[in-house]
């Protein structure tokens, strides 16, 4: 193979241009922070808050994140809609909690109230999912990769047209659980139980699905569809109903995501899964698509990057209102790990040919 | 190739159709003369002949009174527009749906909250000869992407919701002679919060919050640069987006900077977020928080939940509404419902009567029933509306297209349970 | 679709399980609120809503397909049963919508769903309250019978008769689009647009004119056998290619005359719809031909609107006052800088890590235009308004912030003028398009597209070929936004959305990846249609996303793929074949 002068002089500029830009991005988060520790204008409780407040913030992403971790890791797609399951379970959960607490019986029994919440959320959101996967995305397995991509893209329109239709444009308000309100101390550190409550959530869902996709029959299934769809028929598998389950798994935990989300911001709307959705996706890539653990990894470093960095770097470099770019670190971040590691954080070495 | 052929054939019939329902110009009844007196005449027996500048509506007997409605009515701020077009139809019933013995018409375009949704629905709309007159747009963007097509057709239209001050300005140009709005200048808005925070509270170090929207940067700046000149601080400025969910961070922020009070005038959503989080973020707990209209509604009461006892929010001044409001609200709930869904929705209704009103001023009725509306003559009829009894107000237009009464009351909430709404009780009226 | 019901007999259960897909079809129609939005539309005048309508479709639908069904599973007395699957299949959707109705009147549904509204029941049993609810059950059954009675009418007497009622219903939905203009005419085309359309939708004798007008169409030029398409067939060649010819100049001289002729919205949504093709022009290098999924592209077309905004600006944020013609390759250069900067850094980043990491930039970039740290030089939330119109003649010089320069010429000042500009950029960029689809890079493009390492084994310097592939998607999205920039005379950083870019790709995929015709019939269906479906404004969206769900299932290759496509999927599009067969093929 011959390289001739342009080519060589072409790939030293895009090497060049390459470093330029980590080292750019470097100086700022270097510069950024040396200035903003140096002007002492955050006390230190205030940056263990924001750490914080940052992995209680990544827990939410990090829940959306198992499901399309998992979806991807079986259909290599993309599920677009998966946000909005979330919302649906979000919706689900209101309606149940809201119900309780008009009767009393949130008060009375706050944990049974909102187990029942969960569990019909899950419900809602499980029967939307696997609705979705029958009528939109079974059809198109075999069709070009793009073409599930912009089913799932209409689905999410779909869902999110619909619940504007059924409950109309308006905003619908948790009732406050007496119980989850307050903080507690731990080694010092006041942390809101709302959102000690969301960590723990979020990790024991991801031991559960970690067990299950690799301690249970069904699990095995599902790594042997993901490997290779056509022999894993072959030994007997039934492909259909693995990603049935896939589907249903992952929006079973969308749709718990969707009541702890109301719970720690009480608001939901028809747009509430776009945003935390998009936000998932990119934990997931961040962590290494299609490794569960890889999800919990990305959703809390995205949610952590995103708390500290706007008062860390931006701010410290003297950019005003530096929370309108909070999403603008994640998306640079993502990027610049991409850079280093292109399978994500955790992910393995892609094949090529699964790319 | 037989794709092509069926292709263009097809093309070829569309436009055909398209060629024939079309016009090059779309001529005013009689050629432009100078603008005849107002036809308050009572009909002679003779034809009518339309002697408008800018041309005539006919309305034929059985046809409707055709209005339209064009806001948001999709996407995140669904809520503003839906809102309005409510405010429209329940002023629609209210006539009875009919007016003059014709039955009133209404037409939606969803604007989109954009420059460019404005500009297709504002074409579209202007397309139609039969559109009488219009209420909207939602948001200040429509109206800079839309007016100019308007105004070119003859239409007027009175925006319920629009608050940037350039939209009324007196050198908002000839784009802007069809546009008046029921809603009120921010530049009144942010001066009384600014008043209120200083002389009443008696803070000296503020701090403001926006969503990148251009009524909330704008109103905070205007709040800002009043209180500096009254002699205050203002500590920190920050803005967040409009689909943020987490606020703990930029609070956090904010607490560094230890302001006293802490103003953010954005929506419901964002502003549920801040005022619930504000409270859990070390050094914010005792700093007084003040939102403004686009959150004065119950659903902010919901949104917000118990963190929004005692904030202050300001707003038009409802003891000036008049009792007609909450007679409004209980049909607003009984036909959608849903308690309002955002705060424009009187002054959409009160647009809605301007132009009923103004349409009964100047229409020429014959004696088989035929109504003809002189356009110029309609719009200036409803410029010169003056001590109309609304429920949002007694309303005069300016020159320049204000009618809404710029009376801005400071409110505090007295109690955080929503269905306690009750503006005048609470939020209680603390100033003026 | 149900491959296993040829071998078994016609069972009952199946029809009453079409029937409550029906019904529950129905119910979701009346939870949304459709039913009740739409009930003040007419598609014909005082007699039946678009809302009703939309149920009685359902019905008719599911006594169709039951029929359809009972037919092909080989029943003894084949008519009679497949009638009374049909009469089932409508009880079977009339009987949840008359639980529905019970409900209402019965439970505060209301509470949940905020539609199921007294008008609505009411609506639904035309005033009668609670003693109606047998109403709704009785139509839907008679209808879903109807639906059996259609289909098991011959072939020849069903084509026309569905059509026609096809066209009734589609002409009372688009009546608001062609009356009013009609009416603006005067004289002829009023009385006629008068006699055939009301205020709200077609009148009774504008319904039964439309029904037998496109019957008779339809027998006359689209059944295989009418006398049209014989003589068509019959042609010899050469004629052939000159009737085609014909009608292609006369599609021609249509599209000129089209603004002059339909007023200015019909011009806007043609704009729009170019500028939407000029950018699927551009998706269509990046992801049609090399296979880059690109979820940023609004980046580029910002920059293009920016950079006009910027440079011909009148307003406050105005830097340089320069005519539009100046600005144009200006901006298209800067958008093909920006096309080299944002795809430098994922130029390794393969299949989905690139999507999310282009729609990060697509983002950053949104972000920053509406930031206030950049707000002194791009408006922040404020925009950059005041932008400069085309002017074709000399311009007058500039004289102080906020007065438009004069133009002494043409100034293409409203969509009807810059429908022209638009349309003559898409032609040229088309013609760019194919030359370069049939170019050294073109093929190279398609072969990392195809296989990335063989590509390079094959000498395919992946680099170059990859940073060309966005450089120029990025100036055919640059030159869009440049355009957008002088229709809409602002720009805000909020036109700036992901979903900009996210409908991009949609008409790229759905057109036919890599098929330049497909672009163009991508952004016509999803951009025009949409604009079409206006008054539906709080649906549009509803209907856009079950719109690609059923594009994709019935064409997942697009509605014009490319010939590569074609080929590679086995599948024979050929027109004779039924278009329906073609996805199961496609499928499999």
């Amino acid at each position: 193979m011959h390289t001739s002068a342009t080519e060589r002089i072409t790939d030293w500029a895009v090497w060049a241009f390459l470093w330029g830009f980590r080292i750019l991005v470097l100086l700022i988060v270097v510069v950024g922070t040396i200035q903003s520790l140096r002007s002492g204008q955050y006390t230190s409780d205030q940056w263990i808050d924001f750490v914080v407040f940052g992995i209680a913030r990544g827990s939410i992403y990090a829940v959306l994140a198992l499901g399309y971790t998992m979806v991807y890791g079986i259909l290599r797609m993309i599920n677009f809609a998966h946000g909005d399951v979330f919302m649906a379970g979000a919706f689900a959960g209101y309606f149940v909690a809201n119900g309780f607490s008009r009767t009393g019986f949130l008060e009375r029994q706050p944990v049974v109230a909102l187990l029942i919440a969960v569990l019909f959320a899950m419900l809602v959101s499980t029967t939307i999912a696997v609705v979705l996967e029958r009528i939109a995305y079974r059809p198109l397995r075999a069709a070009p990769r793009l073409v599930p991509l912009i089913s799932a893209l209409g689905a999410s329109f779909f869902i999110e047209y619909s619940f504007r239709g059924f409950f109309g444009p308006g905003v619908y308000a948790y009732p406050a659980v007496a119980p989850l309100a307050g903080e507690f101390n731990i080694l010092g550190i006041g942390v809101l139980k709302m959102q000690a409550l969301v960590v723990v959530a979020a990790v024991i869902m991801m031991a559960i699905l970690y067990t299950i996709v690799m301690r249970t029959k069904i699990g095995k299934a599902m790594r042997a569809v993901s490997e290779n769809k056509d022999v894993a028929r072959l030994m007997g598998i039934d492909v259909d109903r693995t990603i049935v389950a896939t589907f249903a798994i992952g929006a079973a935990m969308a749709g718990a995501g969707g009541v702890l989300f109301g719970l720690m911001f009480h608001q939901v709307n028809f747009l509430s899964g776009f945003v935390p959705g998009i936000k998932a996706f990119a934990a997931a890539v961040l962590g290494g698509i299609g490794n569960v653990v890889g999800a919990m990894v990305g959703g809390m470093v995205l949610g952590v990057f995103e708390s500290v960095g706007p008062a860390l770097f931006l701010g410290g470099v003297g950019i005003i209102r530096p929370y309108q770019l909070q999403d603008a670190i994640a998306y640079i971040m993502l990027v610049l790990v991409l850079l280093f590691r292109p399978s994500g954080i955790l992910g393995e070495r892609l094949s090529t040919k699964k790319a | 190739m037989k794709r092509t052929f069926s292709l263009v054939s097809l093309l070829v019939l569309a436009s055909m159709v398209l060629a024939a329902c079309g016009t090059p110009t779309a001529a005013p009844t009689t050629p432009p003369t100078a603008a005849g007196p107002e036809p308050t005449t009572p009909p002679e027996p003779a034809a009518f002949e339309c002697t408008d500048a800018i041309g005539c509506v006919d309305i034929a007997p059985g046809d409707p009174i055709h209005i339209a409605f064009w806001g948001v009515l999709s996407g995140a701020d669904a809520s503003l527009g839906t809102d309005s077009q409510y405010g429209v139809e329940i002023a629609i019933d209210d006539a009875g749906g009919t007016l003059l013995g014709h039955d009133v018409q209404l037409t939606t375009e969803d604007a989109l909250c954009t420059p460019e949704g404005g500009a297709t629905a504002a074409q579209k709309l202007a397309a139609d000869p039969t559109i009488v007159a219009l209420i909207g747009s939602s948001c200040s963007d429509e109206t800079v992407g839309g007016i100019a097509a308007l105004t070119a057709a003859g239409l007027t239209t009175i925006s319920p919701s629009n608050t940037r001050p350039a939209l009324t300005a007196p050198d908002r140009g000839p784009d802007y002679a069809g546009y008046l709005r029921t809603a009120h200048s921010d530049a009144f808005q942010g001066k009384t919060v600014a008043e209120f925070a200083y002389n009443v509270l008696g803070v000296r170090k503020a701090a403001t919050i926006h969503d990148g929207s251009a009524y909330a940067q704008a109103l905070q700046q205007v709040f800002v640069d009043n209180f500096k000149a009254l002699g205050g601080e203002v500590v920190a400025q920050e803005a967040v987006k409009k689909d943020d969910t987490d606020m703990h961070t930029v609070l956090t922020t904010i607490a560094a900077a230890a302001p006293e009070f802490l103003y953010y005038p954005i929506f419901i959503a964002a502003g549920g977020y801040i005022t619930a989080q504000a409270k859990e973020v070390a050094g914010l707990e005792n700093v007084t928080l003040m939102g403004s209209d686009g959150m004065f509604s119950p659903d902010f009461l919901t949104a917000g939940g118990a963190a929004t006892q005692d904030m202050y929010l300001s707003s038009p001044d409802f003891s000036l509404f008049p009792a007609g409001y909450q007679t409004f609200v209980d049909k607003y709930k009984a036909k959608y419902g849903t308690a309002p869904l955002s705060i424009f929705h009187a002054h959409a209704y009160d647009a809605t009567n301007i132009i009923f009103e103004a349409i009964k001023k100047v229409a020429v009725v014959d004696a088989d029933g035929t109504v003809h509306i002189g356009r110029q003559a309609l719009r200036d009829a409803i410029y010169a509306t003056k001590d109309f009894q609304g429920i949002t107000g007694t309303l005069t237009c300016s020159e320049n297209g204000d009618c809404g009464a710029p009376v801005i009351a400071v409110y505090q909430i007295v109690n955080s349970d929503a269905a306690s709404w009750n503006p005048g009780t609470n939020p209680k009226k603390v100033y003026p | 679709m149900t491959m296993t019901t040829a071998d078994r007999r016609w069972r009952i259960s199946d029809s009453i399980r079409i029937g409550l897909v029906g019904g529950i079809f129905a119910v979701y129609l009346c939870l949304i609120g459709i039913v009740e939005a739409l009930g003040d539309r007419s598609v014909i005048e005082k007699l039946v809503s678009v809302g009703q309508t939309l149920l009685l479709l359902t019905a008719f639908g599911t006594g169709y397909f039951a029929a359809q069904q009972a037919l092909a599973a080989g029943a003894s007395r084949k008519t009679v049963t497949s009638l009374l699957a049909s009469l089932l299949a409508g009880l079977g959707t009339g009987l949840l919508l008359g639980l529905l109705v019970l409900l209402g009147y019965l439970v505060n549904v209301r509470a949940v769903f905020i539609n199921v509204s007294p008008a609505l029941l009411d609506s639904l049993t035309l005033g009668l309250g609670i003693s109606g609810v047998w109403l709704p059950v009785a139509v839907m059954a008679f209808v879903g019978l109807m639906g059996g009675v259609v289909r098991a009418l011959p072939a020849s007497v069903r084509s026309p008769l569905i059509v026609g009622l096809g066209a009734v219903v589609l002409g009372g939905l688009f009546s608001g689009l062609v009356r009013p203009p009609m009416i603006a005419l005067k004289g002829t085309p009023e009385k006629v647009a008068r006699f055939l359309m009301g205020p709200t939708g077609l009148t009774p004798w504008g319904a039964v004119i439309v029904f037998a007008v496109v019957a008779a169409i339809d027998i006359t030029i689209f059944q295989a056998s009418s006398p049209v398409r014989k003589s068509y067939r019959e042609l010899p060649p050469n004629r052939r290619k000159i009737a085609r010819g014909t009608l292609l100049v006369l599609a021609i001289l249509m599209a000129i005359v089209l603004p002059r002729g339909s007023g200015p919205f019909i011009a806007q949504v043609v704009v729009l719809i170019c500028l939407s093709a000029l950018m699927g022009l551009g998706m269509n290098i990046t992801l049609g031909f090399a296979g880059l999924l690109d979820l940023g592209f609004v980046a580029f077309f910002a920059v293009g609107a920016y950079t006009v905004g910027m440079l011909t600006s009148y307003g406050e944020f105005g830097l340089a006052h320069l005519p539009f013609w100046v600005v144009l390759p200006i901006a298209v250069l800067v958008a093909m800088l920006t096309g080299a900067f944002l795809g430098l850094p994922v130029l390794g980043i393969r299949g989905d890590y690139l999507a999310i990491a282009t729609l990060g930039f697509g983002e950053v970039v949104r972000l920053l235009a509406g930031s206030d740290f950049l707000a002194p030089w791009l408006g922040g939330p404020q925009g950059v308004i005041g932008i400069q119109k085309p002017c074709l003649g000399w311009l007058g010089p500039f004289v102080g912030t906020d007065v438009p320069r004069v133009c002494h010429g043409i100034e293409l000042g409203g969509p009807k003028e810059i429908y022209y500009l638009a349309l003559i950029c898409v032609l040229i960029v088309a013609l760019v398009a194919i030359r370069l689809r049939d170019s050294r890079l073109g093929r190279a493009w398609m072969a990392i597209r195809e296989d990335e390492d063989v590509a390079q084994g094959l000498g395919v310097n992946l680099i170059q070929t990859k940073l060309m592939a966005y450089v120029l998607g990025a100036s055919f999205a640059g030159l869009s936004g440049a355009i957008f920039a002088v229709l809409v005379g602002s720009i805000f950083a909020s036109s700036m959305q992901l979903l900009v870019s996210i409908n991009v790709v949609a008409i790229v995929v759905v057109g036919g990846m890599g098929s330049i015709p497909g672009v163009i019939v991508g952004s016509l269906a999803l951009i025009g249609l949409p604009e079409a479906f206006r008054e539906f404004s709080a649906y549009r969206l509803l209907f856009y996303g079950a719109a690609l769900i059923v594009v994709m299932i019935a064409r997942p290759a697009g509605l014009w793929p490319s010939v590569i496509t074609k080929r590679e999927l086995h599948v024979d599009l050929d027109d004779e074949t039924d278009p329906a067969a073609s996805p199961s093929a496609a499928s499999e």
